[in-house]
């Protein structure tokens, strides 16, 4: 380490300007960098199929404030957001749809599946012919949230977890290692 | 005007074509002929003491077999009932009206041109049972996908397979 360096970090008696933290340098990895970014920024697709829709919109209005997990920038396009939020009853004819939406969105998307009908059908399960009986049969789903419909908290958790899922994400890091590889 | 005014008035005007009178406490009804029911439902509409001005809903129902209907009759095959129901916003009166059509060839002519709205009630009926309405300017599925097979609202519909890629039961 260059003695300058080592003064930044030990001398706590350092003139300002001369240590570490004065300097506004951070030191991390690109990967957390861009997940710190990516997980603080989710921005969701505008997007409600039925009373699930209504909790969701609870939750990004201000009692629940999704914006305080920088999650509350509802997008009308597919194409600027990176969650979609699959808020309620999945009928096979917007299945077809739901698709080609998430088709449209761009790379890396995340799906959550929230409440009991667009996790498995819900209370159409048995005798809903014309309900999709889970939206993972169409499209992957990286977190599932339980309820009939989901309170604002259940859906922040799931918000939650994604962002937890986000971070530990390490997209830079593969992909170097695969250039190496090849 | 209640619906046994209602039904002496019509028994009047189109005679055998008017079936039955159920006199239920909650809900009486007039049961007619399917054949004349165009006729009837423009007299409903046109007459200046009826005056039904609004068609509040229009619906199918599909009976198995052996059940009693209203003149008493015991059915022995299984049939379409279509119900209508009406409202004079002039008069302020109400009235339930249905019609019986076979299970074979089910079709009945539209009332479209009568009330417009009918357009798309029609096309709920049929999208759920398959009966044909004659005369509906456009007759396609409403609810389910263009493409889905069986009539749903049926009693011995059995869920597709398979609808494109996506399976369909549980």
């Amino acid at each position: 380490m260059p003695q300058i360096m080592k003064k930044m970090i030990d001398d706590p008696n350092a003139p300002y300007g001369e240590h570490i933290e004065d300097q506004n340098i951070l030191l991390t990895t690109l990967d957390k960098l861009l997940n710190w970014a990516r997980s603080g920024s989710v921005w969701p697709f505008t997007f409600g199929l039925a009373c699930c829709a209504i909790e969701m919109m609870a939750t990004g209005a201000p009692k629940f404030d999704l914006d305080r997990f920088g999650a509350g920038v509802f997008r009308a396009t597919p194409r600027q957001a990176d969650l979609m939020i699959v808020a309620g009853t999945v009928t096979i004819k917007m299945a077809t749809r739901i698709e080609r939406l998430f088709a449209q969105m761009p790379e890396p998307k995340y799906v959550i599946s929230m409440g009991a009908c667009a996790t498995n059908g819900g209370p159409y399960w048995q005798h809903g012919y014309h309900v999709l009986k889970g939206v993972d049969r169409v499209i992957p789903v990286d977190v599932y949230v339980p309820g009939c419909p989901p309170r604002p908290e259940a859906l922040i958790e799931g918000i939650m977890l994604l962002q937890k899922k986000m971070s530990q994400e390490r997209w830079v890091t593969q992909k170097y290692s695969k250039a190496q590889k090849a | 005007m209640d619906t046994n005014q209602i039904h002496s008035r019509l028994e009047k005007k189109f005679g055998s074509a008017i079936i039955a009178l159920e006199e239920v406490k909650a809900d009486p009804y007039i049961e007619v002929s399917a054949d004349k029911i165009f006729d009837i439902c423009k007299y409903l509409h046109e007459d200046s003491e009826l005056l039904f001005d609004s068609l509040v809903c229009l619906s199918g129902v599909h009976y198995l077999p052996t059940h009693k209907r209203a003149n008493g009759v015991v059915v022995e095959k299984p049939l379409f009932e279509i119900v209508y129901h009406f409202f004079s916003y002039s008069h302020k009166h109400k009235l339930t009206m249905k019609a019986v059509v076979s299970l074979d060839d089910p079709k009945i002519q539209s009332v479209e041109k009568i009330w417009k709205g009918a357009q798309w009630l029609e096309r709920e009926t049929y999208d759920m049972f398959g009966i044909k309405f004659i005369g509906n300017s456009d007759l396609r599925r409403i609810l389910c996908p263009d493409d889905w097979e069986g009539w749903p609202l049926k009693k011995d519909y059995v869920t597709q397979e398979m609808y494109k890629h996506m399976r369909v039961p549980m």
